[in-house]
């Protein structure tokens, strides 16, 4: 049997339907039925998504979405423990504590970087087009039982651990998702045709640098719209790209992809549509500030973003 | 040029800008914004509705990094692995917050470039991890932090490893960003190697290096400036502080 992410989709909808029905036993949860009937919801996209009509999963997300956006998704109660508890335990397990926290991407690697031997009488053992997530999946299961064994807990506290963390995230955990979709729905719609119409229709390209300047500072633009670089490659690229500096000006196709990959990439470090980069952490993090990474990669991302230009006009017209 | 091109669908962009920046709900802004653009680009109700839908479902694996270690990582919390990653570095007597995460931005940067993007990652190591330890090395020298500073550290922690994980996979040959741009020059009619566009990713990722680096070598300097001024004055926040030395 191949392990796929399909496996992996049941797993998480199974933990989000226990965590639905334990938000629902809470009684001192101040938006218990909203928030219990929010990753409910959300637990039914991994459990049977794929055999909806696409219509009804699509009116179910607009009614999470309306629910996270009135406040309905609230943190529930949680039994948290004292300091002198935290330190005491910290104390007695020691670096054993690292143990199955280093678990996770160690068993990830090795799963990810196996899974083309993993192979029984023909049949992969691990889903070859995502080795990454299935191993990653594993490596958190393994990592439980070592976590378990370790401090002498149920797998059920781990799943009590899990929804206070889910609590501590609240919609944030489904944004990185909803902003997915909405890439696709701005592709569908051709929200990518129209921006590059609009930028070689009305940007003057006659002089190399300025080119170059349009194409490094467009794909950051674009990938700030889109919240992804992927995304904005073939528009940028197909627009500006291969016709002004590869057509007119002849420069090196390599040098111009790769750098301008790379610029999207300092347009990802600026945009809050990548939330899995830059929302997510900042709710994982408990930081009051949701743009508080975002703010941390302001710098880092002008200064590479301008060198960017200075590399690719130099490197590209060698 | 063409002139059949809808630019209604630009409308969803001035939506999703002006939704970010008057700071309304990232939830309400993602919706509207998806219902604006696909009825600017004349779908009917129904499949507007499909469309986000179908988007939806095919983009699950997006929350799976996110939800599959919280369980583990939680239990371990419970047992005071935050504490114990913030009492382990303040033993060691050479680590600042600054050289700790240029540390981890080289190695992050270096596994990324050979594939090895797991390695790394916001729940199942900035949080556990590497944001306990940036804050006990700062706590080791200067004692209990004040909120602010507290937060930055965190925030720079997040940031160190999307800068190295970002600035280090592409380097990597067989990595889907580097198919990508190969198989997409491929059908304009321009062929090029992948080792040449994983090796011209090479400049940009020095220059990260660089970048980040120096800003996280200056990030030691304003601890020391920032906790001269505010320790006399604010002695502690009571937030569970790690033992010096270990």
């Amino acid at each position: 049997m191949t392990l796929t992410i399909t496996h992996l989709y049941d797993l998480v909808g199974l933990i989000l339907a226990i965590t639905a029905v334990m938000t629902l036993m809470d009684r001192q949860h101040s938006r218990r039925y909203s928030s219990a009937f929010f990753w409910g919801l959300y637990s039914l996209v991994f459990l049977v998504g794929d055999q909806l009509p696409p219509v009804w999963v699509g009116t179910g997300v607009v009614v999470m979405a309306l629910i996270a956006a009135f406040g309905g998704v609230g943190v529930g109660h949680h039994v948290v423990r004292s300091a002198a508890e935290y330190t005491a335990s910290a104390t007695r397990l020691g670096n054993r504590l690292f143990i199955p926290a280093l678990a996770i991407p160690v068993v990830t690697m090795v799963g990810t970087l196996s899974a083309k031997v993993l192979v029984v009488g023909g049949t992969p053992l691990l889903d070859p087009k995502n080795a990454t997530l299935v191993s990653l999946g594993i490596g958190c299961l393994v990592a439980l039982a070592l976590a378990c064994k370790l401090t002498h807990e149920t797998p059920v506290q781990g799943i009590r651990e899990s929804r206070r963390l889910t609590d501590a995230l609240g919609w944030a955990l489904v944004l990185p998702q909803m902003l997915g979709m909405l890439g696709l729905v701005f592709s569908d719609a051709g929200v990518g045709k129209a921006v590059s119409h609009v930028t070689t229709s009305y940007v003057n390209m006659d002089v190399r640098f300025f080119a170059v300047l349009v194409y490094v500072v467009g794909m950051a633009l674009f990938t700030i719209i889109m919240g992804n670089g992927f995304a904005a490659f073939p528009v940028m690229t197909g627009g500006v790209g291969v016709p002004i500096l590869i057509g007119v000006y002849h420069g090196d196709p390599a040098v111009m992809a790769s750098i301008g990959m790379l610029s999207g990439y300092c347009g990802t470090l600026l945009t809050p549509m990548a939330a899995n980069y830059n929302i997510v952490p900042a709710a994982l993090l408990d930081l009051p500030d949701k743009n508080a990474v975002i703010r941390a990669q302001v710098p880092t991302a002008l200064c590479l973003l301008t060198c960017n230009v200075f590399l690719l006009y130099f490197l590209m017209f060698r | 040029m063409p002139t059949d091109i809808n630019l209604w669908p630009l409308l969803g962009v001035a939506v999703i800008i002006a939704g970010f920046v008057l700071r309304f709900n990232p939830m309400l802004v993602v919706i509207v914004t998806a219902i604006v653009t696909a009825f600017a680009a004349h779908f009917p109700v129904e499949k507007i509705l499909a469309t986000i839908g179908t988007g939806f479902i095919k983009t699950r694996n997006l929350p799976l990094i996110i939800l599959l270690p919280l369980a583990v990582i939680g239990l371990l919390e419970r047992h005071g692995l935050r504490q114990h990653a913030q009492r382990w570095i303040s033993g060691i007597r050479s680590a600042t917050s600054g050289r700790l995460l240029m540390a981890y931005l080289g190695a992050r940067q270096l596994t990324a470039a050979v594939g090895l993007t797991s390695l790394g990652g916001h729940p199942q190591m900035v949080r556990p991890l590497l944001a306990p330890m940036a804050e006990g090395a700062a706590e080791a020298r200067f004692g209990a932090l004040p909120d602010k500073v507290r937060y930055k550290l965190r925030a720079l922690a997040a940031a160190t490893d999307n800068v190295g994980l970002f600035f280090g996979e592409d380097i990597f040959v067989a990595f889907g960003a580097v198919v990508l741009m190969t198989t997409f020059l491929r059908e304009a009619g321009i062929e090029v190697e992948p080792i040449h566009v994983a090796m011209w990713g090479i400049p940009t990722a020095v220059c990260a290096f660089c970048i980040h680096a120096w800003r996280l070598r200056r990030l030691d300097a304003w601890l020391a400036r920032e906790m001269a001024g505010s320790a006399p004055t604010s002695p502690t926040t009571p937030v569970a502080t790690a033992g010096k030395g270990a």
